[in-house]
């Protein structure tokens, strides 16, 4: 019993979820609507539905960051992505004749999605051929690509008005939104391909160590290009989903700060920086965990502009409590703890 | 024949071993000076094109525009030069510019307000330094963690614009010193960034802090081993940062003779991108405030141009972003060589 429940709270799952269910406590005891969910014309709403849907972009985001920090990188320019991606899916479809019809929009995300490939390549390239370090080589295309995104859309915000594209983010398919079967799909082929396969085995050596899994014989230039490309596309389709949500091309405020929350998410999910041991779950836990606090965040009436400060504070607990020291120290308070009833109980006997 | 060539290749020995010591001694130099080369090859195109570019009024308005982010860029240049990073810059700037516009408002005298703007600045760098120092939280996820904090915290001062109205910080801005033959003029914002870039080139060069910054920044266990003081020095390199963004909330509170809360988004990396094409290498231990003031007046030369040309502000970003990536990548080729010349 005892040692179950050791290994329980062992699972490295254990704080991310504790941290989501504190917070969903909270927020019900808080307002009881929140775990309310109403059914409309055999649709779910609720604030719980609503969140599933708004962290679908975050989700798909989030998901390939986690691939790239476990092969020890970063991924500055996800954002800019998205903002290009939405910027060639919407001019493409406002460009066409017929804005409404499916094979334009399937046209258009296609295309959104192949331009956001070749930027994540170009980024795995840099990195894994070139050898520049990662926060910089994606800091290139951060900088530079809301540029591009800003110039294919000629400065303007373009907005279309197309019902096939709004149903990616706004649509309803069996009662749910149909952007949360968008993220589960991304989580399933992520999943798959990467704990299905030796492919995550093999990202979690390169991560460990690139030098000694080269050596081994693992082609760790392959797998760290392939994962900027995965970041690349998944941040592609997040730019869809964005735009979608709004049916219109911002490249300024398109995925505007999304590279840190992906991070936090990545982070909170119990996936270290360092690169190495990578968990999914976690990162998808720590997607809902991030999107439930902005929820809370906007309930307590807070100006959503000063969200980052509470973000802020939580990624700084977070580091802290995950650092060396404070985890030294927790250990020896717990080996005092552990030492003191064993003692007690031997004199008992 | 065969003479021929021996005698080219033994000349051609001569000039390449002239040419490797030179390097190997000024090595650190080599990119500054391809910065410079840069500036002066933008100035001239530009005077080329536009026929009236390099005037005094122009160079004059390259200083004033961007003496914020030179003031950003030497805090910057400690840090990296320490191996770090500081993404909060932006942020914390744009936060002391809230707060100081509000007390401001209130009625404080600017004696008080000034310097609570850089006390702020220092705080908010010391927090960094010391997640850093005493927690080993990467110095990205750090200073991450405080540009949110920052971001934040200037929303929470005011949601909108605060005008300032106080005439000593709007003179910082509006006095025009008038130098030098030509109508070349300073502004006091101006002075203060100079002089600025001045205590980082004296501090850096001529202080066994500035020693164990380079020391620190050529390798951490190295510099630790020999006994320097690496945690009190990287501790205060982090809140050189900070005290330089503060300073940079008053020059940019008094550029723009109002604070918002959105200021300053994206400066990081402007500032970074500047002390990179500036010669400084992010792996730290080598790099000039001197280079960084080239990269910032690099930068403020495309912004330049690229109004003269009446394009679209995007191109800013676009260049910057290809010019950091050709720095960067040559900046890889040349630690990679002098790794191998090592070995």
């Amino acid at each position: 019993m005892r040692s179950t429940l050791t290994g329980v709270f062992r699972h490295r799952l254990v704080w991310p979820v504790a941290a989501l269910a504190v917070l969903i406590v909270v927020n019900t005891i808080a307002r009881p609507s929140f775990i309310g969910i109403t059914v409309q014309n055999g649709q779910l709403y609720g604030p719980l539905i609503d969140i599933l849907r708004n962290s679908a972009p975050l989700m798909l985001v989030a998901l390939g960051m986690t691939l790239v920090i476990a092969t020890r990188g970063i991924d500055l320019s996800v954002g800019a992505i998205m903002a290009v991606s939405g910027a060639v899916a919407l001019t493409f479809i406002s460009s066409s004749p017929d804005p409404g019809s499916p094979a334009t929009v399937l046209t258009a995300i296609a295309l959104g999605v192949l331009v956001s490939l070749v930027l994540g390549l170009w980024n795995g390239f840099l990195v894994s051929v070139v050898g520049v370090q990662p926060i910089i080589a994606t800091l290139v295309l951060m900088l530079a690509g809301r540029g591009v995104a800003l110039l294919i859309t000629g400065g303007f915000i373009t907005t279309i008005n197309s019902d096939p594209y709004r149903f990616m983010a706004q649509g309803y398919l069996f009662g749910l939104p149909f952007a949360f079967y968008v993220s589960v799909l991304a989580i399933a082929v992520v999943a798959l391909l990467e704990r299905r396969t030796a492919l995550g085995v093999l990202t979690e050596a390169v991560g460990i160590n690139p030098e000694a899994s080269r050596l081994a014989g693992v082609r760790s230039r392959g797998i760290i290009w392939g994962a900027y490309a995965a970041s690349g596309v998944l941040a592609g389709f997040a730019g869809i989903l964005y735009s979608s949500n709004i049916m219109a091309a911002d490249a300024n405020a398109a995925g505007l700060y999304i590279e840190l929350d992906a991070i936090l998410a990545v982070v909170l999910g119990g996936t270290s920086l360092m690169g190495g041991k990578f968990t999914i779950a976690g990162t998808v836990v720590g997607v809902f965990t991030i999107q439930t606090l902005k929820s809370t965040i906007t309930f307590l009436g807070v100006p959503p502009a000063i969200s980052p400060l509470f973000l802020a504070i939580v990624v700084i607990i977070v580091v802290l409590v995950q650092s060396p020291r404070t985890r030294g120290a927790l250990a020896r308070l717990a080996a005092s703890a552990r030492r003191a009833p064993a003692t007690k109980m031997g004199a008992a006997s | 024949m065969t003479t021929l060539t021996a005698s080219g290749t033994e000349r051609h020995g001569a000039v390449a071993t002239a040419v490797q010591r030179f390097r190997s001694r000024h090595a650190s130099w080599v990119p500054v000076f391809g910065a410079l080369v840069i500036l002066v090859a933008m100035m001239v195109g530009a005077q080329a094109y536009f026929g009236t570019f390099v005037t005094p009024r122009v160079l004059s308005a390259l200083l004033l525009d961007n003496a914020y982010l030179l003031i950003l860029a030497v805090g910057m240049t400690f840090v990296i030069l320490t191996g770090g990073i500081d993404l909060s810059v932006g942020a914390v700037m744009a936060f002391t510019g809230m707060l100081g516009a509000s007390l401001l408002s209130q009625g404080l005298p600017t004696a008080v307000v000034v310097p609570v703007m850089l006390l702020l600045g220092a705080g908010m760098g010391l927090a960094v330094g010391v997640m850093v120092q005493y927690f080993g939280v990467q110095p990205f996820i750090a200073s991450l963690a405080a540009m949110f904090a920052a971001r934040g915290l200037a929303f929470m001062v005011s949601l909108s614009s605060i005008k300032v109205e106080d005439p000593a910080i709007l003179w910082l801005q509006s006095a025009r010193i008038q130098g030098a033959p030509g109508s070349f003029y300073l502004t006091p914002t101006g002075i203060l960034a100079l002089l600025v870039v001045l205590v980082g080139i004296l501090v850096l060069q001529f202080t066994r802090f500035g020693r164990t910054i380079y020391a620190i920044g050529g390798n951490e266990q190295s510099a630790r081993l020999m006994g320097l003081p690496v945690v009190r020095t990287k501790l205060l390199a982090y809140v050189i940062s900070g005290v330089c963004a503060g300073l940079a909330g008053v020059v940019f509170t008094a550029y723009t003779g109002a604070s918002y809360p959105l200021n300053g988004i994206g400066t990081e990396l402007d500032t970074i991108a500047a002390v990179v094409i500036g010669g400084t290498l992010l792996t730290g231990g080598s790099g000039y405030v001197l280079g960084s003031m080239i990269g910032v007046f690099v930068y403020g030369t495309i912004k330049t141009v690229i109004s003269f040309l009446g394009a679209e502000q995007a191109w800013t970003r676009i260049t910057i972003g290809g010019l950091l990536l050709i720095f960067v990548v040559v900046q890889r080729v040349i630690v990679a060589r002098s790794g191998t010349q090592r070995s």
